[in-house]
């Protein structure tokens, strides 16, 4: 059974993933599938308390921002350990789009060792993937206090921290 | 020598924790091989052929001399006594255990170095001439800039799992020595009409087995745009980099296959909705960052000295060593000295402790402390007052350091092929040595002048053979070993890629093509100025391949 972190702790899960054939309990909350809401949205928003969606890691956001911009969650796919293009995506939506939803990172590479990465981008919750321990992904949101780069966490920047200090 | 502050220090700290972390998990059994291999390879540790091989970082190729010293420690300590300098400025050492990784990790923290991105799908140590800060043709001093560019791909978030290694370098100078347009990133400090500092911007070069000279696609980009343009660069690399083939997975096949014209439309417009952001560099950025970096003071009368010219008359040795090893520096009075990695019989780019000790205290002695190293594996001390060097050479003759044959056939580049690597089909180290023994005499190498051989024991072509004046390429051919010759290849502003001579050379005829090659260039050129790239792109390629092809057969 697969944990959920959220908010840097141990939550419960309060959405059901639904498969494309699967059509849930009605006034739960629910997260579908990218094409099944493009294709189902307004019936399903009036179905369920609240609908998430589940993003392929291929799909260019610009075009279907408009059909996500008032969702509450976004799911993000990493599909193998080593495919980093949901890192994209998530910064895309913080930085570019200003989601302030839930977004939710599922699939082979939500471990420990990538937790602190996921979470710089801008991933506030994970699945963790089924032999994860954890309090030790938990831990991992601490491995770095301290970054390079802005992004889209709350680390100290080290250029920021530079710069106040005066030359 | 940048120097840290308690910013850089505590993320080399805080990587060295996490990698020994993960060692442990490791070989607890809790991190499965592949996922571990990912993680162990943006620490520099590769399993080789025999062992572990682990890839330390040298950003741009610069040196402290307590930074050698530890290297030397290490290769004493974890290793077999010696360790091996690469075309992209590191240090590998071939031989550590994989449980005693972190505690190298930590001897290199300690003195402010690390192994951090040396290997993965991640970017890479950013490389730069090894001139940097000394040359006569410098517009700037590229360093500070690398250092920013480190600083942003360093733990980057967002770039960690690219769809394959990232490399950037930087040069700022009409003569490019950093190779920078075989890299995914070229990056060319320059200045507009208008007098501003800014970059030229090339994108999509490499080596390998699918060789490109990169693209230009920004003519100016301003100085304070730098991180954001890289970003952007490398985000539609992220998004849109082929994952299916790994043979086609670098940059160079996302703008060849997009086209450069649509591949550029793209990432300006990327760039444009993010310029404005937080990582466009304010103004004094860039000082702070050069403040890190130690100011030398030269001595005013350093060109009074009559001592260097006297020994260049009295000592033909000497002045053997000046001819070919020794550099103007922008200086007066200074010189640049190269050390030579390139002993006859021995193997391209190595260093034994004992020379890395020998290296650190004349740097120490005569070099402000410092040593740089070359992407043709040598090292340069670059700040040698001209009335020091002649007890400098006399110091590395002791060492076996003085072989003068900086820039000539000798000093050719070398992978570490099949004796080490386990991608290799071919060895290398051999094949270099056969080579360097039909060539022993120092007049004739002096009389044949400048000329690049680049050497890899496989399509992967860390040994750059693309690009060499003469390129020899290892290739497997049931079970032997067999070399691709290619001619007329550079990495330089003219940077263009070999043609193929013809069919595949056995081991045996190797060293024999090339000696063909040389003569068929000696009798041609129309002068000792012609080079032999100049002639080579003079007369083509039909008086070498009727020779190197003809009998007695060299193809065996």
């Amino acid at each position: 059974m697969s944990a959920l972190l959220r908010g840097h702790q141990i939550a419960t899960d309060d959405y059901v993933a639904l498969a494309d054939d699967e059509s849930g309990s009605e006034g739960s909350r629910v997260i579908v599938s990218l094409a099944r809401w493009l294709e189902q949205g307004e019936a399903l928003a009036g179905r369920f308390d609240q609908v998430g969606v589940r993003l392929p890691n291929t799909v260019e956001l610009s075009t279907i921002w408009a059909g996500l911009a008032s969702r509450p969650l976004i799911e993000l796919d990493f599909p193998a350990f080593a495919d980093g293009r949901a890192y994209s995506q998530a910064r895309l939506l913080r930085d570019r789009y200003g989601f302030s939803g839930e977004i939710r990172a599922s699939g082979m590479a939500v471990v420990r060792d990538q937790m602190q990465s996921m979470a710089r981008a801008g991933i506030d919750s994970f699945v963790l993937r089924a032999d994860q321990d954890a309090n030790s992904c938990l831990a991992a949101l601490r491995d770095f206090n301290l970054a390079y780069q802005p992004a889209a966490d709350r680390l100290p920047i080290v250029s920021a921290l530079r710069r106040s200090a005066g030359p | 020598m940048y120097k840290y502050d308690s910013y850089d220090q505590k993320l080399v700290d805080e990587r060295v924790a996490q990698y020994r972390d993960q060692t442990q998990r490791f070989l607890a059994g809790q991190i499965p091989d592949d996922e571990f291999r990912a993680l162990r390879l943006r620490n520099g540790l590769y399993i080789q052929r025999f062992a572990p091989m682990l890839r330390v970082s040298i950003p741009y190729g610069l040196l402290a001399s307590r930074q050698l010293r530890m290297l030397g420690h290490i290769a004493r300590e974890y290793d077999k006594g010696f360790g091996h300098f690469t075309t992209r400025q590191n240090i590998q050492y071939n031989w550590p255990q994989l449980e005693r990784v972190p505690d190298i990790l930590a001897d290199l923290a300690s003195v402010q170095m690390h192994a951090i991105q040396t290997s993965g799908n991640c970017i890479r140590n950013i490389t730069s001439d090894h001139l940097a800060g000394v040359a006569r043709d410098e517009l700037v001093d590229p360093r500070p800039y690398c250092e920013l560019t480190r600083q942003w791909a360093t733990f980057h978030p967002e770039f960690n799992w690219l769809p394959r290694k990232f490399k950037i370098a930087f040069s700022a100078t009409t003569s490019d020595r950093a190779a920078t347009k075989v890299h995914d990133i070229g990056v060319h400090i320059i200045r507009n009409d208008k007098g501003e500092l800014g970059y030229a911007i090339y994108v999509g070069g490499g080596l390998g087995r699918m060789p490109m000279i990169a693209h230009r696609i920004r003519d100016f980009l301003p100085e304070l745009d730098l991180l954001s343009y890289l970003e952007a660069v490398l985000r539609i690399y992220n998004r849109l980099g082929r994952r299916d083939n790994i043979h086609r997975a670098r940059i160079k096949v996302l703008v060849k296959e997009t086209g450069p014209a649509k591949f550029t439309e793209m990432v300006e417009a990327e760039w444009a909705l993010i310029r404005d952001g937080d990582l466009r560099l304010q103004p004094g950025d860039i000082d702070i960052i050069k403040s890190h970096f130690d100011e030398h003071p030269y001595e005013s009368d350093a060109a009074a000295d009559t001592s260097f010219d006297a020994m260049l008359k009295s000592d033909s040795g000497f002045a053997s060593f000046v001819r070919r090893n020794v550099h103007l520096h922008r200086a007066d009075g200074y010189r640049v000295v190269f050390v030579s990695l390139k002993p006859l019989g021995g193997v391209a780019g190595d260093a034994s402790a004992e020379q890395l000790d020998v290296l650190a205290d004349l740097a120490d002695r005569y070099s402000f402390g410092e040593a740089r190293v070359t992407h043709d594996q040598n090292i340069v001390l670059a700040e040698v007052r001209q009335k020091d060097v002649y007890a400098l050479w006399q110091a590395l003759c002791e060492h076996g350091l003085a072989t003068p044959n900086i820039g000539l056939l000798t000093d050719l580049i070398c992978c570490p092929g099949l004796d080490y690597c386990s991608l290799a089909n071919a060895g290398s180290i051999g094949v270099s040595q056969d080579i360097a023994d039909r060539f022993e005499s120092l007049d004739y190498l002096y009389d044949i002048g400048d000329i690049k051989i680049k050497m890899s024991g496989c399509m992967n072509g860390c040994g750059h053979h693309s690009v060499g004046h003469i390129g020899i390429l290892g290739v497997d051919k049931h079970g032997e070993e067999w070399y691709q010759v290619t001619l007329g290849g550079s990495a330089e502003n003219d940077a263009s890629l070999g043609d193929r001579t013809g069919p595949a050379i056995s081991r045996a005829n190797i060293a024999e093509a090339v000696e063909r090659i040389i003569s068929v260039y000696m009798e041609q050129r129309q002068s000792e100025d012609e080079s032999f790239l100049r002639c080579y792109r003079r007369i083509g390629m039909p008086p070498f391949k009727a020779r190197i092809y003809a009998e007695p057969e060299v193809t065996a």
